[in-house]
């Protein structure tokens, strides 16, 4: 696997969630970054990219939002890569992409539109958005961060689990599927790749691509503590300590619908919840609370203290 | 007759036999399930041009009834009458009547996509859902759902600041449905995250609370979108009432 030297330096683009709910992921992205090398230039005054709302309004004004942040990213700070961490993020900005390549009419809106804000339109292949999955996983590799690990995560069982929003609709990731090394949109594994390298133990874990019902977390809340719980169970089932998460949403969402199932349903099932990028960090010899460890609402510093990494 | 999908026929045009003979053949047991024949005669021929005319609902014309969405539905897992393959067909066929019978749980689509990922045909059912849903609720067959409360309550705060501040999202959406905030799973989750004190994260959404994050320089952006909308809701408005 070539390292790509072009991902070094990345436009970074947070996101709401990660300055509010997720904020230990924008934590630990940033601590894991800084001590991999990597450089990260916030995108300079960015706006939410719609989530998983504004698109049940209008779908184009989600283009829009999402394309004034790629618009940002190349007009104003001259970067053609943006990292986006948060899986509806990424999402967006790829379905914005894929629109913008392939529909006149959002092309259309999107041009009309910023130019009525003032500023410049996207146009679809100024901007190539990764996932920082694909950011560490093609700038370093595994070999690389398998060199740099000092506290190996070795005796810990992971299920990883990705979500809806980074494999689903396929056709706006159009690097996926494509071969030997590419992500998977139906069994994903870069994560996997990242955290075996950090001496993990991943465990087979079917539903790594279910829905936690994030969409609906809290305006359909008996639904999500039913999806979650599927999700907790099987990953205990599999054999998991914990579960590796890259969205904030889908991180949040296990976290609350843990507690509520508890509370709701009575059912409780003891599983951390824990950002890749924070069992990588301490894989790299960081502190739990560098890569915000104790921003989490579930506390796994017992079982950190039992595995040696904190 | 074996019946996959019982779900979708109503108890009331289900009839059971213990003890039946047609034509000398006992036909009772297993066999005496009958579904009763009926005319249907009043169909609603708008419904899928309107539903068509709304957004994520352009493609419901591709549909070849495969059923891959209703097979690889997050919700029809937890609730079988959660069905968009059946759904699309009752609007294509324009049976209204048959539809009103799931008003109240079509909106529950959790759009994670599986069915837009399964779909030969690019229909984007998950599309369909969100259309279908708002159809309802602006011909009057249903009130506003939790889920478009927190669609609004969520595009308002894009709309007006650029950015979400989230516990501002979720004090206005518990108001607008009128729930209480301090549900005990809430007070739970407050309760342990507070109990590693991360003061930093506390005071960040302390000030946040306060201080809403704002894009710099939003105003243009905010009056292009909002007219964008009103445009669009006008013509949607045309289309419904056609």
């Amino acid at each position: 696997m070539t390292t790509k030297d072009k991902y070094k330096k990345v436009a970074y683009y947070p996101g709401c969630a990660l300055e509010g709910t997720g904020h230990s992921y924008n934590r630990s992205t940033k601590a894991v970054g800084k001590a991999l090398g990597l450089d990260l230039v916030e995108v300079k005054n960015w706006n939410c990219c719609g989530a998983m709302e504004v698109k049940n309004i209008d779908p184009k004004l989600q283009t829009y939002l999402s394309s004034r942040v790629m618009s940002v990213a190349v007009n104003e700070m001259d970067m053609d890569v943006v990292m986006a961490p948060c899986n509806g993020c990424y999402h967006n900005l790829k379905k914005a992409e894929y629109d913008l390549k392939h529909d006149p009419e959002s092309v259309e809106v999107v041009a009309k539109l910023s130019k009525k804000a003032g500023h410049k339109s996207y146009e679809s292949g100024q901007v190539e958005t990764i996932h920082a999955l694909d950011w560490i996983k093609d700038s370093i590799g595994e070999e690389g961060l398998a060199e740099r690990v000092k506290n190996s995560l070795s005796g810990i069982k992971v299920a990883n689990y990705y979500g809806c929003m980074y494999t689903r609709p396929r056709h706006i990731f159009p690097e996926k599927d494509a071969g030997p090394g590419s992500e998977s949109t139906s069994k994903p594994h870069f994560m996997d790749d990242l955290l075996a390298a950090a001496g993990a133990e991943n465990v087979e874990f079917p539903l790594k691509t279910a829905c936690c019902g994030g969409a609906h977390t809290l305006s359909d809340s008996d639904t999500s503590t039913k999806l979650v719980l599927n999700i907790l169970k099987a990953a205990k089932l599999a054999g998991a300590d914990v579960i590796a998460t890259e969205c904030p949403t889908c991180h949040s969402g296990l976290e609350m619908h843990q507690i509520r199932a508890e509370k709701v349903l009575g059912e409780t099932v003891d599983i951390k919840i824990l950002y890749f990028t924070q069992l990588l960090g301490m894989a790299l010899g960081l502190k739990p609370r560098k890569v915000g460890v104790h921003e989490n609402v579930s506390d796994p510093m017992k079982f950190l203290k039992q595995k040696g990494l904190a | 007759m074996p019946i996959h999908e019982k779900s979708l026929i109503r108890p009331e045009n289900l009839k059971t036999h213990e003890e039946l003979v047609i034509d000398g053949v006992d036909v009772s047991g297993h066999w005496s399930t009958f579904i009763e024949s009926r005319v249907v005669s009043d169909y609603n021929e708008a419904m899928e041009d309107e539903i068509a005319a709304l957004p994520g609902g352009e493609n419901i014309h591709r549909c070849w009834q495969c059923g891959s969405c209703t097979n690889s539905c997050t919700v029809n897992a937890i609730n079988p009458d959660f069905n968009p393959r059946y759904w699309i067909y009752l609007i294509r066929m324009g049976m209204e009547d048959e539809l009103l019978r799931d008003k109240d749980i079509i909106w529950q689509c959790v759009s994670c996509n599986k069915c837009t990922y399964a779909c030969p045909r690019d229909v984007f059912p998950e599309g369909v859902m969100k259309a279908t849903a708002h159809w309802l609720e602006r011909k009057g067959h249903t009130p506003k759902s939790p889920s478009m409360h927190f669609d609004e309550v969520f595009t308002e705060q894009v709309i007006k600041t650029g950015k979400i501040e989230e516990s501002r999202t979720i004090r206005r959406f518990f108001s607008r449905t009128k729930q209480g905030l301090m549900q005990p799973w809430m007070i739970e989750m407050v309760k342990r995250l507070l109990r590693n004190l991360p003061v930093g994260l506390l005071t960040r959404m302390g000030l946040a609370t306060f201080v809403a994050p704002k894009t710099r320089g939003w105003s243009s952006a905010a009056a292009a979108m909002q007219e964008y909308i009103d445009e669009q809701h006008e013509k949607q408005e045309q289309a419904l009432s056609s």
